[in-house]
């Protein structure tokens, strides 16, 4: 039974790191939220498992609260905002994706590396996916530096959020009720303000490509 | 224990009713009213802390001791100052047509919201909800450096989300590993996570979650501090937004920033029993005061200038933090309380001097003392005070964090001395020409709020050769709370 449960934690650690590499190969911005509506998923997935073996109740909450947040309520507002702001079909070209990817595999490896002598400390049925939590929080970092457009550079925003969330269950068991309402306020919010922000980009520079952003030097 | 609840309920209150009212005429006042009555429950707070020692509150969920007692107080002073001196400048800017009603709005609501988390981070006892407060910090004050919507000023305001978004990210990975080392000590629950709990049992946590927490905090809370090579935010959101968010951001977000880097920092030396933290904030902290030094004489808009100036001094506290015992603590305490004072101080002074000549650049301001003598003035001692000149305060801690240097790490005081110097050749140089040359300038249409400036400076002044026994006391206390 336990081998089973902590290899199904692991099957979905394993999900949430390939949806990550998916959303850094991804150049569809439409595809790119539903991929982060699947890593969500994922994520819910896995918090379940874990409140189900460990017993925690509070763990059905913060997993019910990722659902109704990272699977509904930000897709469906990033859903908009890109219909609004008519970028539904924008394709970014992206420059070599199978370097990106390798780099990515480098990320992963260090990552690894990092968290081995953490994820030994850490309960029985989540050790291991540690690591996978840390790697999927850079390759989320790493895609909002290759990423030269406003909404794809969100989406790896939240995409971190997912991994940190991950980390969260797999190192601790949940953070604490109160900080983890905490910490969705802030992400809501931040999405709202965000998508402000995308339309008065847009308004000054007619276009959401963030390399109009660089005018400011240190000079 | 109600004076603490009042110092939250208050600016909570002010950004629900300035949301509602905030493009009102009366607006302004309003602002300044709701600061008033911060600063009046945080005085009241900091007299029954005086007479009854630190204290806890609603289930030691928040509490008061000697290292967050007079940032607290700070906070309230330094917001209520700059709502003050925003009355007239605001009005000004609303007349140059860069304000309209709605975004006065905004602003307001922002402002009283902005206090609210800063005020939330100083307080609360969780380590969780620290990381929830400055990240709110981070979103209340987003808004407002964008707030004029030109093009330098969205860029900014994105670079200012993004990096300390990126950063902040980092500081929860951080705070998760801190849960995770807990838990192990403490048990599960929101009061694994409170730090006097955490203070209690600090040499039993675990020392290689501890280090890697440590690292994650340190880079996140690093980068709101403004750390070279985080820093890269920060000259744009002072240059780009408003004036009076330059003051508090410089003045006050940098502080709490500081504070929770402390905080940890306490945790992390006594689970490891090694200066492991204690090198990582004396490098990076040499490394920010040298490299700010040599920014900061590159530039031509004067709040980019003071900017980078911010960097160089929030270097200088986390390297006297770093080297540690009583009296680089001590110092960089001081050092913490009299900067935020004078560089707001300067921001308020050069926030009207831009007003006056239409433009930050350095090169088109001229001649202050004579179309406005005060503005001229409080930007000229300002500056002096800035640069470590005595008697002021900075004087005193620079004095201090440079013989504590010589003492226990003497190969980094040369370093120390050249940043200095470039800053001191730099902005001097600069300043002078803008108080003293020739000018055309007219006066200002409505006449600027200057008592913030010379307030800032004569306390600034005072600090340098008299410390209130109590301050003093509570220097001292933290001092030893934050140890070697």
């Amino acid at each position: 039974m336990t081998t089973l449960i902590s290899q199904l934690i692991n099957l979905f650690a394993a999900v949430i790191l390939m949806l990550s590499f998916a959303m850094l190969a991804q150049r569809r911005i439409l595809s790119l939220i539903h991929l982060f509506a699947l890593q969500g998923l994922a994520v819910v997935g896995a918090t379940t498992v874990v409140a189900y073996v460990t017993d925690q109740h509070h763990l059905y909450y913060s997993a019910a609260l990722t659902l109704a947040l990272k699977v509904f309520l930000i897709p469906w507002l990033l859903h908009r905002l890109i219909d609004r702001l008519n970028v539904r079909w924008d394709i970014e070209t992206l420059i070599n994706i199978p370097s990106t990817m390798l780099i990515g595999i480098v990320l992963v490896v260090f990552a690894f590396n990092l968290a081995l002598p953490i994820s030994q400390l850490s309960a029985a049925i989540t050790r291991g996916t540690l690591g996978i939590a840390l790697a999927s929080v850079l390759l989320s970092f790493m895609m909002m530096i290759i990423r030269s457009k406003a909404v794809p550079q969100v989406i790896g925003f939240l995409a971190m959020e997912n991994g940190l969330f991950f980390a969260a269950t797999s190192a601790t068991h949940g953070m604490p009720m109160v900080v983890e309402l905490g910490i969705a306020l802030d992400v809501l919010v931040g999405v709202f303000i965000l998508g402000v922000f995308m339309f008065q980009i847009r308004e000054q520079f007619d276009s959401l490509d963030i390399r109009h952003l660089e005018n400011l030097k240190e000079d | 224990m109600s004076a603490l609840v009042l110092v939250f309920a208050i600016p909570l209150a002010g950004a629900l009713v300035l949301a509602l009212i905030g493009h009102r005429p009366q607006a302004r006042n309003v602002n300044v009213i709701f600061s008033l009555g911060t600063l009046l429950a945080a005085a009241l707070l900091t007299a029954q802390i005086i007479a009854s020692g630190p204290l806890f509150a609603l289930e030691r969920q928040f509490f008061i001791d000697p290292l967050n007692v007079f940032l607290v107080t700070l906070t309230a002073f330094v917001g209520f100052t700059t709502s003050v001196f925003s009355r007239p400048y605001m009005r000004i800017e609303e007349d140059h047509g860069r304000m309209t009603p709605g975004r006065m709005r905004l602003y307001f609501s922002m402002y009283q919201l902005f206090s609210f988390t800063m005020l939330l981070a100083l307080t609360t006892n969780n380590m969780g909800i620290l990381w929830v407060a400055m990240e709110a910090a981070t979103l209340t004050t987003v808004m407002l450096v964008s707030i004029y919507r030109t093009p330098a000023s969205l860029e900014a305001a994105w670079k200012y989300f993004i990096l300390c978004g990126v950063g902040i990210a980092q500081a929860l990975f951080g705070t998760i590993l801190l849960y995770m080392a807990a838990q192990r000590v403490i048990g599960e629950g929101a009061n694994a996570l409170l730090w006097t709990n955490l203070d209690a049992a600090k040499s039993q946590l675990d020392p290689a979650i501890m280090a890697l927490a440590f690292v994650f905090l340190f880079i996140g809370y690093g980068t709101k501090v403004g750390l070279v090579p985080l820093h890269n935010w920060l000259p744009d959101a002072h240059a780009e937004g408003p004036t009076p968010i330059s003051a508090v951001l410089s003045g006050l977000l940098l502080n709490v920033a500081l504070y929770a880097v402390i905080r940890c920092k306490v945790l992390t030396d006594g689970a490891l029993g090694n200066h492991f933290a204690s090198q990582l904030m004396i490098g990076f902290g040499l490394l920010s005061v040298v490299a700010a030094a040599f920014f900061l004489s590159r530039q031509k808009d004067v709040k980019r200038m003071f900017s980078y100036s911010s960097i160089e001094h929030m270097g200088l506290m986390t390297f006297a933090f770093g080297i540690g015992g009583p009296i680089a603590n001590f110092a960089g305490l001081l050092h913490m309380t009299v900067h935020s004072l004078v560089k707001s101080a300067i921001f308020f002074a050069v926030g009207h001097a831009a007003q006056k000549a239409g433009t930050q650049l350095m090169e088109n301001i001229r001649g202050l003392i004579k179309v406005s003598p005060t503005v001229g003035w409080g930007l000229m001692l300002g500056t002096l005070a800035i640069l470590g000149m005595p008697p002021f305060g900075i004087f005193a801690s620079e004095f201090l964090i440079l013989t504590s240097a010589m003492r226990q790490v003497p190969w980094a005081t040369p370093l120390l001395l050249l940043g200095l110097g470039i800053a001191f050749a730099a902005i001097f140089s600069r300043v002078q020409p803008m108080v003293f040359g020739q000018t055309s300038a007219k006066p200002l249409a409505h006449s600027p709020a200057l008592l913030p400036v010379f307030t800032h400076l004569g306390l600034g002044l005072m600090l340098g050769f008299y410390i209130p026994p109590y301050l003093d006391a509570w220097y001292r206390q933290a001092a030893r709370i934050i140890g070697g």
